[in-house]
């Protein structure tokens, strides 16, 4: 195994095509050098880890000095905001998700995802209508940046004249995801810091506002509860609303950039979709195990030494699951380096696995599919002005920080 | 090169199944699917084509779907000729043909026999008739009683406390139904979970409102003068005035129709052996006779290669699978039946779940969550080995203990996990009731190492 594999990941000159170096991980499922984590590329090891009890993904349960060269590098910590359920285990984690799932998904909630679908939709024409000169696009910064957040806010009932404030925090915490080797860290911490304040404060107003009269968003069915179990308590709201806002996010803008990059790199594809518009569903599929936006999950340790592939990972150790090398792990998928929309089975790790799956995974899905579709259909020959595109800087959550395009018109919705 | 026998076969051989029921068309669909090109016919002795059962005592009690509407789906076309609504009733194992109750006899080359169970009726027979006394097996079972409950009857009494029985009473209760459980053990599930989980089940059903009596049997139904079911009485000497009856007593094998034809065929099934292959009665396997789904018994690996008899959905998919895929390969190419048993029910709300084979538990351990929160997995242990887990809305876990019951991972699990709670420190006794005496509907026999059926006495078959 060539040595430095890991940092070579972190590396941002290899940002654009991480994909080789997956395929040399692999050689070594159970990854380990020096004291750095136990890293994990195989999709079967990756698959059974996130269905294990013995894996934990509170930060607590890390032994001192587990070393991480990822440590830190999303502390929320610094809020003074209680942990959020992703990194809970059960019994609490179980608790605050299922509380959450309440206002949002079935059995209780079983079409608050579905109703969105009109507000979608007059979102992405609206974005699309002010795209502005059709030969000087850039998909992330007019497109795939406002559609998430638009949409966090409908579900968590921000009214209207308050998005504009909210965009500029969610954009500061996520830009805080993406260490700029240039800035002054000691700046950066601060802005990041000042937004997280100003954004609690907020939620905490809404919160309260939203106790006295509630209304039919999620925020106020939260803040509330619903008889059964315990209600949330502000702090563990807090926490939550935060969370919402942060995982789907930047994860929601890779997937839309990554789609259109990869749907341009295949024309045919993109004419069968502009055809078809049916395929987006299966098509978003492929795209979440071919360019998954969360590219590893860095949050996992043992509760005890644990076995895997012949390896023992001791507790506390410090672990990487590589989901984006499991999607591309040759003894799961075939010819796994092709991106085939109508591929039959498609069990990806691109929304995680097991009890942290991703909780959004309905939301983000219909956006994706929506987004795609719409611009496929309204943009005339669109061609990438440059491939690859700028990358941002984190390796984690993987993504295009321009998508440059140009196009001979948009078409009216 | 010359055509092989199994060409030959492949192209235009005849393939009988006998029982158009789920493993049935699952076994026809995967016959045709790996390239099965000759005549294949289907027997059944309903009159509907091949629908789902498990619904019959879930959503379609509830007004949720109904019992007409669980019809299977379907994976392919299987193009095959159906013989809907006519019994097989014996078997030519020399002659490879299939006699028919009709008279007509329909010849093969490989025979898939996958009849299933049935309930065990009322053993009195005049009781068991009374109007208002109900099964719970078939589509039309379930119209019926779907169609007394909508009614609104003043009480139903169910008899066993089993899967099945639970599930009915659940749906009684979601529906407003007053409802009377009568179960001779000391709690509900026990013979399939052990009495510790059982506990937790009394107390659902309690707390559900269902006016659980255990310990207890029925001795006697007793009707009005049109015939109508009217009161119930138990062993201690009380007596019920109820309007409906379900007797859920567990279940019979289908293999009746083979008796006499020299086929290891008894009451408690047909043994086969890893790759689906039926023994004769002289426990010599045969070559062109296959079982699979609740008719077949078969030995487990994993479970000391004891025959097992499983009462479960996806075995029946998966052994169907297997039985098809060997009936068209090469010794070489045949795989074996090594399903981990597993199961599910849902009732009171609760999702339960089940792998590998906790009957055979001695011991139990409660290793993630609370059985007071109702939302727990409980690990079974047998000889210092993980044997089978049950969980209660928990079931995300389920695949790592099936994991742990694969590699026979050692019994108590010697590890910390999440959700570790007081109650988990240690195994306790799993309490099952002594396995001589009959419990309702385990969903899992184990029945000994031999392929003949020792029960059994093979009387010539009456023609
Ligand atoms: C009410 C109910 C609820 C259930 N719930 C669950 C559940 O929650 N989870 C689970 O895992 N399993 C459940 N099961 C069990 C599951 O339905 C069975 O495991 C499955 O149906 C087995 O399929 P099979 O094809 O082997 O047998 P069957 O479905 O019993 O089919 C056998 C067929 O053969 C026919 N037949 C019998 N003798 C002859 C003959 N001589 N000639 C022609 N045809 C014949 C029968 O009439 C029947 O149609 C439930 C079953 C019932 C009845
Ligand atoms: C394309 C977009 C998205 C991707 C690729 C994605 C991916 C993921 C992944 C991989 C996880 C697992 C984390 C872990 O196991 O530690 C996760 C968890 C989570 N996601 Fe998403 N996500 C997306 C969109 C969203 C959206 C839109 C929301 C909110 C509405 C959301 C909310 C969450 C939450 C709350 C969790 C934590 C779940 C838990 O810990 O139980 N995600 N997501």
């Amino acid at each position: 195994m060539k040595q430095g594999i890991l940092s070579d990941i972190l590396d941002y000159s290899n940002r654009a095509n991480p994909y080789p170096l997956y395929a040399e991980l692999r050689k070594t499922p159970v990854f380990h050098d020096g004291d750095g984590p136990y890293v994990i590329s195989t999709y079967h090891h990756i698959q059974s880890l996130l269905h294990d009890p013995r894996l934990s993904s509170e930060a607590r349960n890390l032994a001192a000095g587990a070393g991480d060269p990822l440590a830190g590098a999303e502390d929320e910590g610094a809020s003074a905001l209680p942990p959020s359920f992703l990194k809970l285990d059960p019994p609490e984690h179980d608790r605050l998700r299922r509380m959450t799932n309440r206002p949002f998904g079935p059995p209780d909630s079983p079409h608050r995802v579905d109703d969105m679908r009109g507000f979608l939709h007059t979102t992405v024409t609206g974005l699309i209508d002010n795209l502005g000169d059709p030969e000087r696009i850039d998909l992330v910064d007019q497109f795939a940046y406002p559609f998430p957040v638009t949409m966090i806010c409908r579900l968590l009932g921000v009214p209207r004249e308050d998005e504009a404030r909210f965009h500029v925090w969610a954009d500061t915490l996520a830009a805080s995801l993406d260490p700029d080797p240039g800035a002054d860290p000691k700046e950066r911490e601060k802005t990041t810091h000042d937004a997280r304040m100003e954004l609690g404060m907020y939620l905490a107003g809404l919160i309260e506002e939203r106790r006295k009269n509630p209304g039919e968003d999620m925020l106020s069915q939260l803040a509330v509860g619903h008889g059964q179990d315990e209600t949330m308590s502000t702090m563990e709201l807090l926490s939550t609303a935060a969370l919402l806002l942060i995982a789907g996010h930047e994860t929601t803008v890779n997937l839309i950039t990554n789609g259109m990059l990869t749907l341009l790199r295949n024309p045919d594809v993109l004419r069968q979709l502009r055809e078809t518009p049916a395929l987006a569903v299966p098509l978003v599929e492929e795209l979440l195990r071919f360019e998954p936006p969360v590219q590893l999950l860095p949050q996992r340790t043992p509760l005890a030494d644990i076995e895997v592939g012949g390896v023992t990972i001791p507790k506390g150790s410090s672990m990487w699951l590589i989901l984006a090398s499991g999607n591309r792990d040759p003894d799961r998928f075939e010819n796994p380096d092709r991106f085939d929309p109508y591929r039959k089975d498609i069990q990806h790790l691109g929304l995680g696995s097991g009890i942290h799956s991703c909780f959004g995974a309905p939301l983000a899905r219909l956006e994706a599919q929506l987004a795609l579709t719409e611009l496929t259909r309204r943009l005339e020959n669109p061609r990438l002005v440059e491939d690859p595109p700028p990358y941002r800087q984190n390796a984690v959550l993987r993504g295009p920080r321009h998508l440059r395009i140009t196009c001979d018109g948009v078409r009216p919705s | 090169m010359a055509d092989t026998a199994l060409d030959h076969l492949k192209a235009n051989g005849r393939i009988v199944v006998v029982g158009a029921s789920l493993a049935g068309l699952r076994g026809a669909e995967t016959l045709r699917e790996k390239g099965f090109k000759g005549s294949l016919t289907m027997i059944g002795d309903e009159p509907y084509e091949p629908y789902d059962r498990p619904p019959l005592s879930k959503q379609a009690l509830l007004g949720m779907g109904t019992a007409e509407g669980t019809a299977l789906p379907r994976r392919r076309d299987i193009d095959a000729e159906w013989r809907l609504g006519v019994a097989a009733s014996g078997l030519d194992m020399a002659a490879r043909r299939v006699k028919l109750a009709d008279g007509d006899e329909v010849p093969y080359d490989r025979l898939l026999i996958a009849t299933g169970v049935r309930a065990r009726p009322w053993p009195n027979q005049a009781e068991g008739e009374l109007d208002g006394v109900f099964v719970l097996r078939t589509r039309d079972d379930g119209v019926a009683l779907a169609r007394r409950l909508d009614a609104g009857p003043r009480r139903v009494l169910v008899i066993g406390a089993g899967f099945t029985g639970s599930e009915i009473a659940s749906a009684c209760r979601e529906r407003g139904v007053e409802v009377t459980v009568a179960e001779r053990a000391d709690a509900p599930l026990v013979g399939a979970l052990g009495g510790v989980i059982g506990a937790v089940a009394a107390e659902l059903h309690r707390e559900n409102g269902v006016d659980l009596r255990t310990g207890i049997m029925v001795t006697a139904l007793e009707g009005d003068s049109t015939g109508r079911v009217r009161a119930a009485h138990f062993s201690d000497g009380t007596s019920l005035e109820c309007d409906v009856v379900v007797v859920s007593l567990g279940a019979q094998r289908n293999t009746d129709w083979l008796a006499g034809s020299g086929l290891g065929a008894g009451p408690r099934g047909i043994a086969c052996d890893a790759g689906c292959r039926a023994f004769d009665i002289r426990g010599i396997v045969t070559d062109d006779i296959f079982v699979a789904g609740d008719v077949a018994r078969s030995p487990h690996p994993l479970f000391g290669y004891q025959f097992l008899s499983l009462e479960h959905w996806g075995n029946a998919v998966s052994q169907a699978e297997t039985a098809a895929h060997n009936m068209l390969s090469e010794s070489t190419d045949r795989r074996p039946h090594i399903w981990v048993p597993a199961f599910w029910s849902s009732q009171f709300g609760v999702s339960i779940k089940s792998v590998g084979v906790p009957s055979m538990g001695t011991e139990i351990m409660i290793t993630q969550g609370s059985r007071a929160e109702r939302r727990f997995t409980g690990v079974y242990g047998y000889q210092g080995r993980v044997i089978g887990a049950v969980t209660f809305d928990n079931s995300r876990w389920l695949q790592f203990y099936q994991q742990q019951i694969e590699a026979t991972a050692p019994f108590p699990p010697p590890f910390p996990t999440v959700d570790r709670r007081p109650e988990g420190q240690k195994p306790l006794p799993a309490d099952f009731p002594d396995p001589s005496v009959p419990t309702h509907g385990p969903t899992v026999t184990l029945s000994g190492y031999s392929p003949a059926d020792r029960r059994l006495t093979f009387t010539p078959a009456g023609h």
